[in-house]
């Protein structure tokens, strides 16, 4: 099986990698057309800023290859965001994959902290990536915006409003958390990934 | 629900936990990657890797660390100690590290706080604050491994630094760290009150009460402790089943 990350300004690009080798499997980090088109499966992770990263994307035509990809997709945190429809982060209009809008939180006091930084639950799991995968585990999250609940829903967290921790549509497939670092419940999603 | 963190600390010279550790299922008990990968399987939420290494010759062992750590453990990581410029976070976040902790350069040049955000991005910016209360009843900013002290208030220094875009703060209280009495309820509260990023208390983690105070009257995000894990004198499990018993949210 060929594995391609998708390389462009994001981080945690490498967590990524490594969290594949864990699990003995090996994968390219490419920006390389042809490559990520010949993949069987294709990672699109990132950590980082939506105009920015869409700017790169489109600098190298990467947003529309991605959006015409037939085989399995995984974003991953911004990765999701920008399969969405539209960032509220500097007015980012992304990929359009899902149909969903990606917010900013706006938690009322500072009781609740942004960006959301630790361990929180997915609920209402729903796609073939969760297989095995118990409703309320826990999974690691890093961000300060969000994905609304739409019809591309797949998983549902709350803080400050329930949001959608995982989106998929037909072959696309998106996570907010970072399932490389999720410690187990992380490497069975991965695992599902791979095996679609 | 967002769970309340336990972070273990481990301190690094030379590309081998410091303090003595007291683990018989470790081969080789000053190894961090070992020690590491074996809280990570006991449940802790993340690890932090405070380099004490004095020569920059050495730094380079840090990144061959952090890259092996990073292969073995799959929960986050933050490592400190350090840094100054955007090619020491950019070595360490590409081999791994999921974030980065400042303390005495950020004080120095608060600028390159904005500037590491500005790169890197705020989730991955920690700022290390290390604080004392002194007679006049304030609590004041330290640097150079609390060694020397400034004229600053520490709210006021954590207060600039979320403004300049770090993305958490990890705060040890001199006064507590060591102590075992329990952590600074106060100055954790005060900030984690004022400020709108997640507060990490450090220093004075003895029991697991300590740990279910900081986090209900300190107002604490996470807890970061060393020693105790070390020595086995609070077990991470045991830890945790303690606190979500006492009904706080935590990941078991």
């Amino acid at each position: 099986m060929k594995i391609v990350i998708i390389q462009y300004n994001a981080g945690n690009i490498q967590s990524v990698l490594y969290a594949l080798e864990r699990l003995g499997m090996a994968a390219v980090v490419t920006d390389d057309a042809a490559e990520i088109e010949a993949a069987d499966k294709v990672i699109f992770p990132g950590v980082g800023e939506a105009s920015t990263a869409m700017q790169y994307l489109k600098d190298r035509k990467l947003d529309v290859l991605i959006k015409n990809l037939k085989q399995p997709v995984l974003g991953i945190c911004l990765g999701m965001q920008l399969m969405c429809l539209h960032s509220t982060e500097n007015e980012t209009p992304c990929m359009g994959i899902f149909s969903t809008q990606v917010k900013q939180f706006k938690p009322l006091d500072t009781t609740i902290k942004v960006p959301q930084i630790g361990w929180n639950t997915i609920s209402n799991l729903k796609s073939d990536l969760f297989q095995g995968v118990p409703e309320n585990s826990y999974a690691y999250f890093v961000h300060g915006y969000y994905a609304a609940l739409g019809e591309h829903t797949m998983a549902t967290t709350n803080y400050v409003e329930a949001y959608s921790s995982a989106l998929q549509k037909d072959n696309f497939y998106g996570v907010q958390f970072h399932p490389e670092k999720s410690a187990l419940v992380g490497e069975q999603i991965i695992k599902n990934f791979l095996s679609l | 629900m967002l769970t309340k963190r336990i972070i273990p600390c481990l301190d690094i010279k030379d590309g081998r936990t410091v303090k003595g550790v007291n683990f018989e299922q470790l081969r080789d008990a000053g190894d961090p990657i070992e020690l590491a990968a074996l809280y990570a399987q006991q449940g802790a939420d993340e690890l932090v890797f405070l380099d004490i290494t004095a020569t920059i010759e050495k730094r380079k062992t840090l990144s061959e660390l952090v890259n092996k750590i990073a292969h073995r453990i799959n929960i986050p990581f933050t490592v400190g100690g350090g840094i100054k410029t955007e090619a020491d976070v950019s070595m360490l976040l590409q081999n791994g590290a999921d974030k980065i902790s400042i303390n005495t350069a950020a004080f120095i040049d608060p600028s390159i706080i904005h500037r590491f955000a500005k790169n890197f991005g705020s989730q991955c910016v920690v700022l290390a604050i290390d604080t004392k209360l002194e007679a006049d009843g304030n609590w004041y900013v330290y640097l150079n491994g609390g060694r020397q002290k400034t004229d600053s208030l520490t709210t006021e220094w954590a207060k600039k630094a979320v403004d300049l875009g770090v993305g958490e703060i990890l705060l040890t209280s001199m006064n507590h760290d060591g102590t075992k009495q329990g952590f600074a309820l106060d100055i954790t509260a005060t900030l984690s009150s004022q400020l709108s990023v997640p507060i990490i208390a450090s220093g004075g983690g003895g029991s697991a009460a300590h740990f279910y105070d900081v986090f209900t009257q300190g107002k604490a995000d996470a807890a970061l402790a060393a020693s105790i894990f070390h020595y086995k004198e609070v077990a991470i499990p045991d830890l945790k089943k303690y606190l979500q018993q006492k009904g706080i949210s935590i990941r078991i």
